[in-house]
């Protein structure tokens, strides 16, 4: 389950929500009443309204490298059996580790590019290049 | 010689007078002295839940059960690591609750997954790392025998194998530097010493290092663990050996997408776990190391 919750939950809860639309009607009505309200809470919690997710399966982050702007909230999922711990490399940020399911979120705020990798298993390395929109 | 009728031979074995019946003195082909044994035990992984092995304490204590039976009593057990799962103090209790049935005394050192608190290895090293140097190096002597206990698996860099880091490599070269050439050694860390498969981590970047101290040895061990898989090599006086785990086995390098736990039809999981035991013959044959699996 989701143990490890930073900053932010928005993917999760996303993903949450969007299995409701596949239940009884009563459910889905009241998943369409919480759409509005969840998008107002995600908007609300970064500057830019971003998310972005980086999934971790056989010992890889998926994409190795992400682009996204300034405010955005990226959230690691770990779906191995074995656990992963995601630490920057220059000590910005460091994840609880992360069983299978867990998940770790980061809110990126200034520009630049950040290295990572997993304290656990070292070849594991990814990056965050953060750029403001032109 | 006066041997007949007087039923003991004493040789030294492992530093150790030892007492070995008459027939058996002449019926070997030299006075074969009894060995003394020691066990080696890794990858308990206390806490592992997943579908490769549910119950991963339940095959620790399989593992004890099968020691506790041992019909030789071994002097200690040495464990390679990765006694917990999380590093979670709940589960470091539940492997020394498990462990203290054996009534043996246990050198540890540390896997990766003992140093996953907030302290990144504290609570490691509050709990076994008494007497211990840095982040849980040492030495000790046993029966003539020299042995060292290293950590590789602290402050991994990113992109890089296990390490051990240059205070711990300048001390064990001062550490070595103290013993005598006919000193047979044996060396454990987790991560493997040498390199095994480097594209999922299981070697020491800083290995070879390592081993450059031991090479004015004649006898040299290094039982490593990390990999959950049998693994040995003889390289001149060195032989390297891996051990099984006793929570969930790994497979072959480069037999799978990854490194991770390795589902096995049911009924078999036990002939992929087990425990070594290793005998120690000073002044003969490199040590006899029997990996005994928990089902045949
Ligand atoms: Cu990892």
């Amino acid at each position: 389950m989701c143990a490890w919750i930073r900053q932010s939950s928005s993917v999760p809860v996303a993903r949450r929500a969007g299995r409701r639309f596949s239940a009884p009607r009563q459910l889905l009505v009241a998943g369409l009443l919480a759409l509005p309200l969840w998008l107002i809470a995600a908007s609300s919690a970064s500057a830019a309204g971003a998310a972005a997710t980086i999934q971790i399966e056989n010992f890889t982050f998926t994409p190795a490298e992400l682009s996204v702007e300034p405010g955005t909230t990226v959230t690691w999922v770990n779906h191995d059996d074995i656990p992963h711990l995601v630490a920057a490399t220059d000590k910005g940020f460091r994840s609880p580790p992360l069983d299978t399911d867990d998940h770790f979120s980061f809110t990126f705020t200034k520009p630049g590019k950040f290295d990572y990798f997993c304290a656990l298993h070292p070849r594991m390395t990814g990056t965050v290049v953060v750029t403001k929109p032109k | 010689m006066n041997w007949a009728g007087t039923g003991i031979l004493w040789g030294l074995a492992g530093g150790l007078p030892l007492g070995i019946g008459l027939d058996k003195a002449l019926a070997a082909e030299a006075t074969a002295p009894q060995p003394f044994t020691f066990l080696q035990i890794s990858d308990s992984h206390v806490g592992f839940d997943k579908p490769a092995n549910p119950n991963a304490l339940a095959t620790l204590q399989e593992a004890i059960d099968r020691i506790k039976a041992l019909p030789v009593k071994p002097a200690f057990m040495i464990h390679t690591g990765d006694i917990s799962h999380l590093s979670k103090a709940s589960e470091f209790d539940d492997a020394d609750k498990l462990i203290a049935e054996t009534g043996l005394r246990v050198f540890y050192v540390p896997g990766e997954h003992d140093l996953l608190d907030e302290g990144q290895g504290k609570a490691y090293l509050d709990r076994y790392g008494k007497g211990s140097k840095g982040t849980g190096w040492y030495s000790f002597d046993q029966e003539g025998v020299h042995f060292v206990g290293l950590v590789n698996v602290a402050g991994l860099a990113a992109g890089g194998l296990g390490k051990l880091g240059p205070d711990q490599l300048a001390w064990l070269k001062n550490d070595l530097g103290a013993v005598s050439a006919s000193t047979p050694v044996v060396v454990f860390a987790h991560i493997p010493l040498w390199s095994i498969y480097p594209e999922w981590g299981w070697g020491t970047d800083d290995g070879a290092e390592a081993l450059s101290n031991l090479k004015r040895f004649g006898s040299v061990t290094i039982l490593n663990g990390h990999i959950h898989q049998v693994m040995q090599k003889v390289e001149g006086n060195v032989t390297f050996h891996t051990a099984r785990s006793t929570a969930f086995p790994q497979p072959a390098p480069g037999k799978a997408p990854a490194p991770g736990p390795m589902k096995v039809p049911a009924g078999d999981l036990r002939k992929y776990l087990g425990v070594a035991t290793v005998d120690f013959v000073r002044g003969s044959q490199p040590l006899a190391i029997v990996d005994r699996p928990l089902a045949g």
